[in-house]
């Protein structure tokens, strides 16, 4: 027990000292996490918007895929990725197997199903009055389509945290295509696995720490946009 | 020139059920007619067919610039509108529902701030403008609604069940707005009521729907 609050203390002062590697180590977790998360909201908002308005052949069994993806364990995303990449693999010519760029790529793909499938759902749960309304009015199909979008924004936002949460909490992936590589490759979660590893629990409490602020800050973020999105009482 | 509307031999029918058959009339004046009719009577859908939401099974909705057809499509979307009712407002500002309808056709600015000014005076709703629209009650809704729709200056406007859901004070409200209207002279409105006395109270003509078919 002692040693547990002997970390804590340490860990805090790590914190307020803004000690180099740890700053280093949020940073490149927050970088990698953060292009994941932009480049697969980017690939998934049009998909999400054209599973929600367009109707054409398997489109069931396409959304239940990508459903059944959003649970996917990391590491068997980590290995996929790791057979892509590494050297032997058809993507083995890029060299990017250890870097942050096969860790981006890893967490993409880990935080896309998320996202377009929540987004998806935000989309269809807008009121179908809401598409009516805007037909009277006046509005073209595309107009209608953005429409809808805008009226689903904050079910998409909280589909955004929800993969970034997602992808900053995950471990698995990234330690098999980044390698965890001190200075390089090494961010919160993979040095919290490797630093407990080596008894030194005062930075593995210190990131820990962090991302459970983080984790806060997410959930915060994501309740205030789930209440936004329930205002309604008139529709 | 004012828009026309003849429909004519309207055909409709939901899972065999015949809601309209051979259904008929020309709105060829400008004026307030009430299309009355027990609940499940087919008025509904005859209006949805009217504003080109849906499509009939037979017969066909024609819409006359005077004498010459009027263009299809876009166009003539643009000129007629129907409000529902259940309000269906955006999650968005009073001012920025009711000024949708401009945005849509490219009108912003001055033009737009002044158009949406007047007509959220008409309808009693100026010190709502920069509320949030679904914080509102239903009857307030619902003229947020009206108003969504008469900023685009329709020449033809089909209220489905206006004052269905809400109390006699927004009811009285919303009439007032018709009866306005009315008095401007420049929209051709067609409403769905079962209020028979609503009816008598704001119609220029009163229809029935019966049977599939409209009879005065």
């Amino acid at each position: 027990m002692s040693s547990i609050l002997e970390g804590f203390s340490q860990a805090f002062s790590l914190m307020l000292h803004f000690n180099d590697e740890l700053m280093g180590i949020i940073l490149l977790s927050l970088k990698v996490s953060g292009t994941a998360l932009l480049v697969s909201t980017v690939m998934a908002l049009p998909l999400s918007a054209i599973l929600g308005f367009r109707q054409f052949p398997f489109r069931g069994a396409f959304i239940s895929i990508l459903n059944t993806f959003m649970g996917l364990p990391p590491v068997v995303i980590g290995l996929f990725v790791y057979l892509l990449l590494s050297r032997s693999g058809p993507l083995g010519f890029m060299a990017l197997l250890y870097t942050p760029t096969a860790m981006i790529i890893a967490q993409t793909i880990l935080a896309f199903p998320i996202v377009a499938s929540l987004s998806h759902a935000a989309i269809m749960g807008v009121d179908p009055v809401i598409r009516y309304a805007a037909t009277t009015l006046g509005a073209t199909p595309l107009q209608v389509s953005l429409t809808i979008i805008n009226e689903a924004r904050y079910g998409i936002m909280a589909a955004v945290i929800a993969g970034f949460g997602r992808v900053m909490a995950e471990v698995g992936a990234i330690l098999i295509v980044g390698g965890n590589i001190a200075g390089f490759t090494r961010v919160m979660t993979t040095t919290i696995a490797l630093e407990t590893d080596k008894g030194n629990f005062e930075l593995a409490l210190a990131i820990g720490v962090i991302l459970l602020l983080i984790s806060l800050i997410v959930n915060v973020l994501l309740h205030v946009f789930q209440k936004k999105g329930m205002t309604g009482a008139n529709r | 020139m004012s828009l026309n509307l003849q429909a004519v031999g309207i055909d409709k029918s939901y899972d065999n059920n015949q809601v309209l058959q051979d259904c008929s009339w020309s709105f060829t004046e400008h004026g307030i007619y009430v299309l009355t009719g027990v609940n499940g009577c087919g008025k509904s859908t005859f209006l949805r067919i009217c504003a080109l939401l849906e499509r009939p099974d037979k017969g066909e909705v024609r819409y006359l610039d005077g004498v010459h057809e009027a263009p299809d499509g876009m166009t003539l979307m643009r000129r007629i509108t129907l409000v529902l009712p259940k309000a269906g407002l955006f999650n968005m500002s009073v001012s920025r529902n009711v000024s949708y309808g401009l945005r849509i056709r490219g009108i912003s600015g001055r033009e737009s701030n002044d158009r949406t000014d007047s007509v959220l005076e008409f309808t009693g709703l100026s010190h709502k403008k920069d509320q949030n629209a679904l914080t509102l009650s239903s009857g307030e809704a619902q003229r947020v609604a009206m108003a969504r729709a008469l900023v685009i200056e329709p020449e033809v406007l089909f209220l489905d069940e206006p004052t269905a859901s809400i109390d006699e004070k927004n009811t009285g409200i919303i009439e007032n707005i018709i009866l306005q209207l009315k008095q401007r002279g420049q929209t051709t409105v067609i409403m769905t009521t079962h209020d028979r006395v609503q009816a008598e109270r704001v119609a220029d003509r009163v229809l029935l729907l019966e049977g599939g078919k409209i009879v005065e």
